[in-house]
């Protein structure tokens, strides 16, 4: 019989899907990061230093096709010599559980301050980047990303 | 923007014979004025999208999602087809074969059939999707269990094997016996459905490239499938997609494997015969 | 079962700044989300990833659970000569796995 191949009754499929499919799964909202745990994480990166806008661009969509998986590119602007590179980026939300997405470190054989990946973003919100110099300075961006719900999801939970 | 008028007027029929009458309907008046106005003069149209205006849901994607399908290298959808690789050439089941050992290289026996795919099985006197075709050709040619639906192994080989028709035309159905098939796969995808009482082709056929919650409305044509859904951060097939829609709609899903789940595939691959396979794609 | 997408270009002059793309599959799972019957799913994700080319290092991260599943990495670095580079991925749960790419420089 054609259920047989199918190898599974309908319940069976439901409980399966959820348990290996990992995507109807109910989330129970733990403490989130906020603008403060946000501040207070980027003072850990940086301690006492001022941290001044410019030099650094955040490459994200505005509307975000999914927040599950949202493309993300940092540039810093920096000749990238022995004498004056980017040592480090640093990437922060102010929503998600966690203040922290990545923090990345480069050096004068980048040749290129310029970092990519793919993140996720539980809402709408405000992510920073920072960038740390080899002078020891620190310089960041910030860029507002709105984020939707899909339509089509596995479950309504 | 397409709306057709046909749509209107079909819907009107159906929902007297399901029952969903004027709550429907006063819906739908108020949701779409516009098309209200046109039904009072609709002429009888074809439902279809003309194929010089079908548009690939990779149309709407944004630049660095179309970046990701357009460089396997990029697109983690490419695990699961060297994965689906592996398997091909694996012995299985107690007739220690493989699927090579029958087929050969795939690049050159599997070319073209993922984009005629669902097809007509003589024996089942029905057609059957490339996942139940796979676990039929398991069972009685391999002496192997069926993979479950979704699960890594049979997204794997249908990734590898929709990679074969990649760049490919949809093959129109030509086989009379898929008729009837079609025709439900069509009803089911024109039916109104759950709590909202919606149906398929009021998105897709009706209000393609509109915006619905922050994304365009595709006209829904399975050009890539199985996708790399940025929602799931996984492959996943046809059906789990379909799955979702329903669910979206409020509706009691199909389950995987079911004949309405593979009448539907059937239909949308007709209703995008022509189109380019871009398996696997990348969609949101 | 392949595990790492690497995208070096293979031939360049000296002196060029390349991209280097890397893909690899992985979960990334947050240790945020919980099951259907409300029990926790613990955290299971790379934190570190390192590059090195003809093994000094050009470049690291460190990744947090906001990286999405099947993490996407892509830095740049100077070709300076031919040879070898090597990627590294660690995580949680002994979590190792490695991948290079040769790399001629004219």
């Amino acid at each position: 019989m054609e259920k047989h191949i199918m190898g599974a009754t309908r319940r069976d499929m439901l409980l399966a899907g959820m348990a290996g499919l990992g995507a109807a799964l109910i989330k129970i909202e733990p403490a989130a990061a906020t603008p403060e745990s946000m501040k207070k994480a980027i003072r850990q990166v940086v301690g006492e230093a001022t941290v001044r806008t410019g030099r650094v661009t955040i490459d994200v969509p505005t509307l975000v096709e999914n927040g599950n998986t949202v493309a993300l590119a940092i540039e810093v602007e920096s000749p990238m010599t022995k004498e004056n590179y980017v040592k480090a980026i640093h990437v922060f939300n102010e929503k998600n559980p966690l203040p922290n997405v990545i923090s990345a470190h480069l050096g004068p054989r980048a040749g290129r301050a310029r970092i990519s990946t793919r993140f996720r973003l539980a809402d709408t919100q405000t992510i920073v980047a920072v960038a740390e110099l080899s002078d020891g300075s620190f310089w960041s961006a910030s860029a507002d990303v709105i984020v939707t719900l899909a339509a089509c999801l596995e479950s309504l939970d | 923007m397409m709306s057709t008028q046909t749509r209107w007027v079909g819907e009107a029929k159906r929902a007297h014979h399901r029952g969903a009458g004027r709550v429907g309907m006063a819906l739908r008046a108020f949701a779409h004025p516009t098309i209200v106005l046109l039904a009072l003069c609709a002429p009888l149209l074809a439902t279809e999208i003309p194929l010089d205006q079908r548009r690939s849901g990779y149309e709407d994607l944004g630049r660095d999602s179309k970046a990701m399908e357009d460089d396997d290298t990029a697109n983690p959808a490419t695990f699961w087809v060297l994965d689906g690789e592996t398997i091909w050439n694996q012995k299985a089941g107690t007739a220690n074969k493989s699927c090579a050992d029958c087929h050969g290289d795939a690049a050159q026996s599997m070319k073209g059939v993922a984009a005629r795919y669902p097809a007509f099985d003589e024996r089942l006197g029905r057609p059957v999707d490339l996942e139940e075709r796979i676990n039929l050709e398991r069972r009685d040619r391999q002496n192997a269990a069926p993979f479950k639906f979704e699960s890594h192994d049979l997204l794997a080989l249908t990734a590898y094997l929709g990679r074969q028709s990649r760049g490919m035309p949809i093959a129109e159905a030509t086989d009379p016996r898929l008729k009837p098939f079609i025709a439900r796969g069509r009803a089911l995808f024109e039916q109104r459905e759950g709590q909202i009482n919606m149906s398929c082709a009021e998105c897709h056929d009706d209000n393609w490239g509109r915006k619905l919650a922050g994304n365009i409305v595709p006209q829904a044509h399975p050009t890539g499938y199985p996708i790399y859904r940025l929602e799931w951060q996984s492959l996943g097939s046809l059906q789990r997609r379909l799955r979702n829609c329903i669910v979206g709609m409020r509706a009691e899903s199909y389950e995987f494997g079911s004949p309405e789940f593979v009448a539907l595939e059937l239909f949308l691959m007709q209703r995008a015969r022509g189109m380019t396979i871009e398996t696997p794609g990348v969609r949101p | 079962m392949a595990r790492a997408l690497i995208n070096v270009p293979q031939k360049v002059k000296s002196g060029q700044v390349i991209e280097i793309k890397t893909l690899i599959s992985h979960i990334m799972e947050t240790g945020f989300r919980h099951d259907n019957v409300g029990k926790p799913i613990p955290r299971n994700i790379i934190t570190t990833f390192v590059a090195r080319y003809n093994g000094e290092e050009i470049f690291r991260a460190d990744l947090f659970p906001a990286i999405a599943a099947n993490p996407f990495l892509s830095f740049h670095t100077v070709a300076t000569e031919s040879g070898t580079i090597e990627f590294e991925w660690t995580g949680d749960n002994g979590f190792h796995e490695t991948g290079s790419a040769k790399i001629t420089v004219e």
